[in-house]
Parts: structure tokens; sequence; C-alpha cells
């Protein structure tokens, strides 16, 4: 059986089930890279354009390190999720920016997605099709088996990214895990951040529990159009979150130099102040340090104890 | 009406103190650029949005949060794309122009664009006469005086004929003869290619070198290819998008795709080079910076990218710029004899 390769990095986050079942119903066998660390980190450093974000980055490690093992290595090009949306644009041009920068690579089988311009998702998968031969009917029968239960996804997140062990338990700490799925889900690139809350028996609240019809609704208050299919997401989880009073604060875990997380960031601290919900903005980049972040992830949850003990005393000053 | 003042470094501090770190230069510069024009009484603002796939889109979103917190009370008018409402875009356009009817917009308009095309074709004049002249500074002398007299009078009669005088005095320079100048491109993000304290004076600091600089967007360029040939686009463009579909398929934000377009445009018209300049944390000019390298290579056309944000300092930057003339030169004497 041939194989294709998935590199586990940004794209993965959301689509990986969904991937897996359509390859291997139209016959290829799926390897995955092994999860984030050291060397995969430090060689898509150096096979990568320096100004590059963290994430960006370390998807061009796992590329490396599946370079040599697979047939195929499946990098679409993800133009667009939905009318008038977009992607971010390292993300447009992911493809690219492989290609360009690593070398001996096999073959990158980087259909468009581009649901502005085409029908669906399904028309997709078929060009992802004719890259193996595969007709287009066996395509649509793949995916339509691949997208058949709407909560595989979800499934898969509690299964597969959240911590082990981790239980919701009601009356405890609500905290929104906000940011880009691959920073949220990746525990190399924000230290474990999911764990270390589960282990403090933090619930853990992200954008990915909510259905597209909730994001949709909460993401539109802003006064111009959203047109990142991501940013839509963050906002919406977060207003949607926020103002029905679910959580006790927001930890929002963002790329340095990331483009979409320098508007975002602004609009959910906004939001966040209005609504007297503490809100906290850990900002990953190579050069980021546990320790670092556990001090910061400390005093942000003494401060929520804290405003949580006092909750009624405090709130005849407002 | 008040024009902002012509910026300088200090509107690029202004604007940096008062925006998010992670907000890319333009957005530091527009800003900077407001608070000027506030303070000097400006109680309307206008803005041009565009609608994706990059940041640029959603400034003014935050722009508004940033004056209103600190206090000032103005009207952000944003010019958003015709596809986003025709209705929305005309009347934006009435109320900066003040103009009540359609064919009185259209004249205003058509004048606007006139003086812009006009104040586009002197710089590429400077910049060409710099290249050849035997004082350089002439030139620049030339130059400053216009810059400093445009800001002080009014109308548009006023400023066609400064233009027209400026542009006399440059013809008037003294040229070295048989003179065959190094050519560079200046390729990359658009307000960081126009704006010269943006990018540190590139144009003049290539010329002062001795080199002949053209730049592959200017506000006539816009203009032409967003407006005037709006939905069909400028041949230009168009033509660049062509240029760089061997290496990118789709639009990716920005002017990523315009960059390497340019780049290729200026090797086929025998240039010896192009430099990039990359406002920092631009996401489309990151993605076009790493396919440029194979571009370079295929090619075999020197490429350098410079980084460029509020911190970057002159001293390492000419260096750099001093560098790459070097090795052009260097390339050029090779070709000669090999
Ligand atoms: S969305 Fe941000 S983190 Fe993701 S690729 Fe784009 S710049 Fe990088
Ligand atoms: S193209 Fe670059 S400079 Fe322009 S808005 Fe996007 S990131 Fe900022």
């Amino acid at each position: 059986m041939k194989k294709i390769g998935v590199p586990r990095g940004m794209l993965y986050y959301e689509n990986f089930p969904f991937w897996k079942d359509y390859f291997n119903e139209i016959g290829y066998e799926i390897v995955v890279s092994k999860k984030t660390n050291k060397d995969i980190l430090d060689n898509g450093i150096l096979n990568s354009v320096d100004e590059a974000c963290l994430p960006v980055k370390i998807i061009h490690g796992h590329v490396d390190y599946l370079k040599d093992k697979v047939d195929y290595i499946f990098v679409p090009r993800v133009v667009s999720l939905y009318k008038r949306e977009y992607c971010c644009p390292k993300i447009l041009g992911l493809p690219e920016m492989i290609k360009n920068s690593i070398e001996d690579l096999p073959e990158i089988i980087d259909t468009i997605f581009d649901l502005d311009k085409r029908s669906g998702l399904e028309s997709g998968y078929r060009d992802v099709g004719k890259y193996l031969n595969v007709s287009n009917k066996e395509s649509s029968k793949a995916y339509k088996k691949a997208y058949s239960q709407k909560e595989k996804y979800n499934d898969w997140i509690r299964a597969e990214l959240l911590p082990m062990n981790y239980k919701f338990r009601p009356n405890n700490i609500n905290i929104l895990v906000l940011g880009h799925s691959y920073n949220v889900f990746d525990d190399y690139i924000n230290m474990g951040i999911l764990d270390k809350l589960s282990k403090r028996n933090i619930n853990i609240y992200t954008a990915e529990d909510l259905s597209s019809e909730h994001i949709r609704k909460f993401s539109s208050y802003t006064k111009k159009r959203l047109f990142w299919t991501h940013g839509r997401r963050i906002v919406g989880a977060a207003n949607y979150y926020i103002m029905n009073k679910e959580i006790d604060g927001i930890i929002f875990l963002s790329s340095f130099g990331c483009g979409l997380d320098s508007v975002l960031t602004h609009m959910v601290s906004r939001q966040s102040t209005i609504y007297e919900v503490p809100f906290m903005n850990l900002t990953l980049d190579e050069q980021t340090g546990e320790a670092g972040i556990n001090t910061r992830l400390e005093a942000f949850l003494d401060m929520m104890k804290w405003r949580d003990k006092d909750k009624s005393y405090i709130s005849t000053f407002r | 009406m008040i024009p902002p003042p012509v910026c300088s470094r200090k509107t690029l501090e202004i604007g940096s103190k008062h925006s998010p770190e992670m907000m890319c230069l333009p957005f530091k510069v527009f800003i900077g650029n407001y608070i000027e024009s506030i303070e000097k009484g400006a109680d309307t603002i206008i803005i041009t949005g565009s609608c994706g796939p990059c940041r640029f889109g959603l400034y003014s979103l935050i722009q508004e949060d940033i004056l209103q917190d600190l206090g000032y009370d103005v009207d952000l008018i944003v010019i958003d794309s015709i596809k986003e409402g025709y209705k929305e875009f005309i009347s934006n356009l009435k109320k900066i122009t003040k103009t009540n009817t359609l064919p009185q917009l259209y004249k205003s308009s058509r004048l606007a664009l006139d003086l812009i095309k006009r104040a586009d074709d002197l710089t590429q004049k400077s910049n060409y006469t710099r290249a050849y002249a035997v004082d350089k500074n002439h030139v620049n002398q030339i130059m400053d005086n216009y810059l400093k007299t445009s800001v002080q009078i009014h109308g548009a009669s006023e400023l066609i004929n400064l233009i027209n005088k400026t542009k006399e005095e440059l013809s008037n320079v003294k040229l070295l003869e048989n003179y065959n100048p190094i050519k560079i491109g200046i390729i990359g993000e658009i307000y960081t290619i126009i704006e010269p304290f943006v990018n540190l004076d590139v144009e003049r600091k290539l010329g002062q070198l001795g080199v002949l600089v053209d730049k592959s967007l200017t506000p006539t360029k816009w203009l032409e290819h967003h407006v005037i040939n709006y939905p069909f686009g400028s041949e230009d463009e168009n033509n660049k998008f062509k240029l760089a579909k061997p290496y990118l398929h789709t639009p990716i934000g920005g002017h990523g795709r315009e960059t390497l377009g340019s780049a290729i445009h200026y090797k086929n018209l025998g240039y010896d080079g192009v430099i990039q300049i990359l406002p920092l944390n631009c996401m489309p000019e990151i993605v076009a910076k790493s396919i440029l390298k194979n571009v370079s290579k295929d090619l075999d056309f020197p490429i350098m990218t410079l980084v460029v944000d509020e911190m970057t300092g002159e001293a390492g930057f000419v260096t750099r710029l001093e560098a790459f003339v070097d090795l052009l030169s260097k390339r050029r004497e090779k070709h000669l004899i090999g």
C-alpha cells in the first residue's frame, strides 16, 4: 500500500480524522509525523525563513521528518473555507513555502480548497483523488463516508488532544483556552498548558466545542466583517462564552508575529474588559521558556481564585 | 480638508507608541499620521479599506478604538472596495469630496488622480536624475525644497506649478556622460515602498551610490490597477500575476504575488538586481521571501531582503545597501570579461 504523509502541524488539528478516513477509504496508508519535539522544531527552524511564525516553522520540521518515509505528503492549499472569507496568508502560501524551502521532497499533494469560489469540500476531495488516479465516484463515496459522523471531530479531540484523565467537574473554575487550534492542542508549542490546567482541576473550554452556527452568530457583532474564518471562530467563541457567563477567565495562546493574533487579541481583550472577565495573553515563540509560562499562569489563577472568593463582596462596590 | 503633515520618523514614533506592538508597520504609520493630523485640527479621517485576506482590511476596527481611548473625537471614513457595497462606496466618496452629484464627483476625483500621477512622475524623475547627477546633493536639495514648499501651498493649480518648476530644475542638473548605472528594482509591501521615512529613504541612499532605482508599486500604479481599470486591473499588474504563476498559483493577500511577479519583471527588463522591503511580521511578504529564494536561484538574479521596523537603524542599513551594490558591480564586470 502506498503511503501518504500527514505533517502533524497547523491544519492537522482541524481535519485529521476526516483526512484519515478519506485516504483509508480510497486505499492509502496514512503516516503521521511524530509529536512535535526539539528535533522537529530545530529542523523546522533550519528549513524555513527566519521571519516565519512558530507554527509555520514547526510544520516545516514535520514535513522534513516525513520526506523520506512516504510516497506523498499532503499539504492542501486551503484558501477559503467559507464564502468571502479567507485563511491567513501564510496558510494560503504554505505549500509554496514548503516546496521552496525543503529539498528532496516526495510529491506534494497541494490541492486547492477554495470554498469562496467553488461549491464545496467535496470537489476539493475529488481533486485530491485525481492526484492518485481515483475516480470522482470513488472519491465522493470516500468523502461522504469521512464526513458522515458529525461528532467524529470532537470525539477525536477528547480522545487524542485533551490531557489524559481530564474530567469536567461542575463547580470548578472554567477557563476558555483560545488561539489557533495548533497553538491550543500542540502541547510542545504551548508547554503543556492544557495539562497544567487539568492537573489543577480546572475545566477547559475551547472554541472547537461550539457549533459553527453559534460561532457565526456570535462573531457577527463586529463593525467590520471579519473575513478570516479562523479569526471568526476565535472571536465568536470568546463572545459566546463571555456573554453567556460560562467562563471565569480567558487564556489566549498567540503566536509571536502572527498577524491574525495581533488583531484578535485586541478584540477579545477589549470584550473581556467590558464584561470584566480576566484575560491573559501568552505569546509563544521558539524562545518562550516554561518557567515564565508557569509563573504567569500561577499569578493568573491566583487572581481568579481571589476573585472567586470575594465575588459577592466585590460586586457591591462596582 | 487637512492633508497629513509630510511623514517623518516622528510620525512612526508616535504611531508605535500608541499601537499594539504586534501590529505591522503600515498600521503604526497610519496611527501616527492620524494623530498628527488631529493635532493640526482634522475632524475627519479617510482611509481606504480592503477586504482581506490581509490585516489591512481590519485596521479601522482597532484604529477607532485607539483614537477613542486617546480621547479624540473624529470621524473615521473607510472607503471599502466596491465589492463590499456600491452605495456605501459612493456615499463615502461624496462625504470626502464634499460634492453631491456624480459628475462633480467624477471631476474632483479626476483632479486628485491627476495630481497623484504628477507627483509620482516627479519622484521618478528625481530618482533617475540622482543616479546620473554629477552632484547628487544638488538633486536632494531640489527635492527637499519641493517637499517643504508643497505642504505650505494651497490649491491644485499652485501645486501643479510647483511640480512643473521642480521638474525644470531637475532637468538642469548636470549629468555624468557615458555613465551606465547599476539598476535596482524595489519590491515588497506597498506602504513600505512608498513612504521614504519607513524604508529609510532607500531610493535616495541608492541614488547616492549612483544606482538607478525603480519602484514596483507607486500610488499611481495602485490606482490604475484597483480603481481606474476596475474590475479588470491594469495591464502591467496583470502581467505580473502571469509572471508569478510558475511559482504561485493563487493570491496570498497583501502584495505577495506582485512582489514575486515584479522580481521577474525587473529581471526581464535587464535590471541588475532587486531589493525586497519587508515590514517586520508582514505575512504575505514572508511567504514571498521564502519563494524568492528559488526565483533568485532559477534566474540567476540577485535578490536581497531588507526587514524594516521602527527600530531599524541607519548604519547597518547603509552597509547592507553598499554591500549589495558592490556585489552587483562585480557581477557586471565578470559578465563583461567572461
Ligand atoms: S495564523 Fe498566525 S500563527 Fe497561523 S500561520 Fe498565520 S501568522 Fe502563523
Ligand atoms: S500586507 Fe503586510 S503590511 Fe500589509 S496589512 Fe498585511 S501584514 Fe500588514
